[in-house]
């Protein structure tokens, strides 16, 4: 309770102290420093004018850069000292260990099998409930339903899927779901089709999408050029190409336990996938959100022409809308990029980086407050930092380029 | 457009039951967990929670009262009788076969009379009800009978009392809920204010350097909090801030002001130029202008970066975690609570799911209630 009436007396203060501030400053502006009478009032005008902005501006830049510029500055410090000498600097030694880790390189692969695969479901879901829901009625409706778990936390999404991976012994009752289905199959024929061809087949319909997508960037190399920014696109498309082959072939070969309950977090190459789903889970509601409203952006006489010239709803999708949103998909796809980056609460929540499914976030958690060994936390956090600035710095210059 | 493109009734169709797969998909995780968290804990060991929302078929095994008992043996007609209800009175559930040996627990129907030892019988009726006859008198315990009962689906809240309201502190999440709200208030009102005056500056007011401020909002949105970790540790610690509700107020402040920032200048550089060069040349000051023309009308950004900086604070883990739960856990958020919960408690469903269900459950009504300043910050903030 003396927390709450402490939280309203700091509500109180921070809101009225910010008011206050602002208030006063402007009035000691124009009737103190430099009224706006007297002999010297025009001068005395266009200076407070001169300075006013920086009052209106100065406790957010404090903030900021109390809060966000120096810490990267200092952290950037701490990663070059060793605290334990004093914090004497050590130049790369605290890289230098890192590097040596097995757990530091684990936590790198994972992360970057989050960054492919986590933006890439994400949006290829979002897209195709953003384009499924378009023209129902219920769409929105349903779009609500699906962009729902965006309020959830990450803990609260790590609990609900833990009760999904759950695993008892094979002689109770599974009450995880995932058991409950992988306990129907037995070997036999359904067995074969489900979990070898299905998937299979699936993992190849997603080898055609991306191996045509990358085509359509190829076509379009030749014809409007961009071969650099295109150019990283099919590779990236090429790279998941490849990854879809391997998986369907995986599903053929793979060997099936059957009739065993499985504790499914703790399999090494599955869990980390399983973590996967969580964040997939959240995120498509996001990217859905975002198409659909580029979707719904696309002149409608682009797609009724192609109608008429006979295109089917297929490549209407491919050709005509997807070309036309493709600047939203990159959007969206930096934008997970970023949330990946950080993920830190699923991985802590469900396995804590244990079985193989360390990430960057998580590893420089147990070095910082764990090991306490703040120079090689400090230094996994600059590799964070690193992976997010071609991001930044993409942004800055967008930014930059709309406002000239 | 609709009757082009939909001509194909059958795709139409395709498109209808994609769409109810998906959110079936979608709503099945956390389902899941809302309707355990309504059951008990041997309801949620003895069964999947999908099966609990239909009537349940269970082998039970059952016994009548103990004929030793006073007053529970009547001579009826000159036969030793002892009747009831096998479930304790008549319930909801329903016996469909019976038999009174373990190998064979199919071997009467309802309301068929069973041949037990010494020219003793007994007879089940589908609610329970039994009728136990002895030509001696009974002794001992009472019969045991095997039955297969169709159990309707049954909740409770006993759970959600458990994890609110009960006194022993491991598992109330009554104070963690509090502390949250504590932490999650301050935190995202004072960041709209400071924000709020930033955003006019940089959206209204001409000056050298706009455009480099600008664009150090636009980097300094995509920085990694990772990295002001430590170094804002170090500070609040040497400042005497140290771990606290002051020290989590500001981290969260400083790291929800980039985005507010971002999102309330897009929306103001979009209001109408003539109202404020009017009230400009009226004679109205910038801080009037602000006060009285740009905040009223910024309201739906405002809700909008309300709305984020609400979700984002509540469900936070990492900041509480270093900023401000110490080591007596006086201050533990619900976030962190429920991590422990899953360390302490992994196997206990019922309290993991209550505990998370209590606080997902405010999320989801501001979710719900506000949805549309939601999208529309969503689409402000990253669609350029």
């Amino acid at each position: 309770m003396e927390a709450a009436y402490k939280g309203l007396l700091t509500i109180f203060l921070g809101v009225g102290g910010c008011l206050l501030y602002f208030y006063l400053s402007n009035q000691f502006l124009d009737k103190v420093l430099y009224p706006a009478k007297g002999v010297n009032a025009g001068r005395n005008i266009n200076r407070a004018n001169m300075i006013r902005p920086w009052l209106f501006v100065l406790p957010a830049m404090i903030a900021l850069g109390l809060y966000l510029a120096y810490p990267v500055v200092a952290t950037f410090w701490y990663s070059l000292t060793d605290r334990n000498q004093g914090d004497a600097f050590v130049g790369l030694a605290n890289y230098q260990q890192m590097i040596n880790e097995p757990k530091f390189w684990e936590a790198m692969r994972n992360n970057m099998l989050w960054l492919v695969i986590v933006p890439a479901a994400s949006t290829a879901f979002g897209l195709m409930a953003a384009q499924l829901t378009d023209r129902i009625g219920w769409g929105s409706f349903a779009k609500s339903l699906i962009f729902m778990p965006m309020a959830i936390s990450f803990v609260g999404a790590s609990v609900i899927f833990k009760l999904i991976y759950d695993t008892r012994p094979v002689d109770q009752a599974q009450i995880g779901v995932m058991n409950a289905v992988w306990l129907q199959f037995e070997g036999g024929i359904g067995s074969w089709l489900i979990l070898r061809l299905l998937p299979a087949l699936l993992m190849l319909c997603g080898a055609a999408i991306t191996a045509y997508t990358a085509y359509g960037f190829l076509l379009a190399i030749r014809e409007k050029g961009g071969a650099f920014v295109r150019g990283i696109a099919i590779g990236i498309l090429a790279l998941i190409t490849l990854a879809f082959l391997s998986l369907a072939l995986g599903a053929f070969t793979s060997v099936h336990r059957y009739g065993e309950a499985q504790t499914w977090l703790t399999l090494p190459g599955w869990n980390s996938f399983l973590l996967m789903v969580v964040l997939i889970w959240i995120q498509t509601g996001f990217a859905m959100v975002i198409l659909s409203a580029a979707l719904r952006g696309i002149p409608e006489e682009t797609i009724e022409a192609s109608i008429v010239d006979g295109a089917n709803p297929f490549q209407v999708f491919f050709k005509i809308k997807m070309p036309q949103i493709s600047g939203t998909i990159v959007v969206v796809w930096t934008t997970i990029t970023l949330v990946v980056l950080k993920v830190f609460d699923i991985v802590f929540a469900m396995t804590n980086g244990q079985w193989e499914t360390q990430v960057l976030a998580n590893y420089m958690y147990d070095k910082l407050f764990r090991a306490n060994d703040w120079g090689v936390g400090s230094a996994s956090a600059m590799i964070i930092m690193l992976l997010v600035s071609p991001i930044l710095i993409w942004n800055v210059y967008n930014a930059r380029k709309e406002m000239s | 457009m609709d009757n082009i493109a939909g001509s194909k009734s059958s795709l139409s169709w395709a498109v209808h039951f994609s769409v109810v797969a998906l959110v079936l998909l979608w709503l099945f995780p956390t389902v899941g967990l809302l309707v355990s968290s309504f059951r008990t804990a041997d309801q949620i060991s003895g069964s999947g929670w999908w099966q609990s929302l239909f009537p349940t078929q269970q082998n039970v095994t059952l016994r009548s009262a103990d004929p030793d008992d006073e007053g529970v043996q009547l001579v009826v007609a000159g036969v030793y009788t002892v009747e009831g209800n096998l479930f304790g009175s008549a319930g909801s559930s329903t016996i469909t076969v019976w038999g009174t040996s373990s190998r064979a627990i199919d071997a009467y129907k309802v309301g068929e009379t069973a041949e037990l030892k010494d020219g003793e019988t007994i007879t089940v009726q589908a609610n329970g009800d039994y009728r136990w006859t002895s030509p001696v008198e009974l002794t001992g315990r009472g019969q045991r009978v095997f039955a297969t009962a169709t159990t309707p689906p049954e909740f409770t809240l006993g759970n959600y009392e458990n994890v609110l309201f009960s006194a022993d502190s491991t598992d109330s999440m009554a104070k963690a809920f509090f502390n949250t709200l504590t932490v999650t208030i301050p935190a995202t009102i004072i960041p709209i204010v400071i924000a709020a005056f930033a955003a006019y500056a940089l959206a209204w007011m001409d000056f050298p350097g706009r455009a480099i401020l600008i664009a150090i909002v636009v980097g300094l949105l995509v920085v990694p909090l990772q990295l002001a970790l430590i170094p804002l540790l170090r500070l609040h610690l040497g400042i005497g801030i140290g771990k606290g509700y002051l020290g989590v107020w500001l981290a969260h402040t400083g790291f929800g002001l980039p985005l507010a920032i971002y999102l309330l200048r897009n929306y103001m550089v979009g209001l109408p130029r003539d109202i404020i060069e009017n009230a400009r040349v009226d004679g109205a000051t910038d801080f009037q202008i602000f006060t009285k023309i740009i905040l009223p009308l910024s309201f739906p950004a405002l809700a909008s970066f309300a709305i984020f900086q609400f979700l984002w604070t509540w469900n936070d883990l990492l900041v509480a975690k270093v900023f401000l739960i110490d080591a007596t856990g006086e201050t533990t958020v619900m976030t962190n609570q429920i991590v422990e919960l899953l360390g302490t408690r992994g196997g206990n469903w019922e309290i993991l799911a209550t505990a998370a269900f209590v606080s997902i459950a405010v999320p989801l009504l501001v979710f719900f209630a506000m949805q549309k300043y939601l999208v529309r910050g969503l689409l402000a903030g990253s669609v350029k």
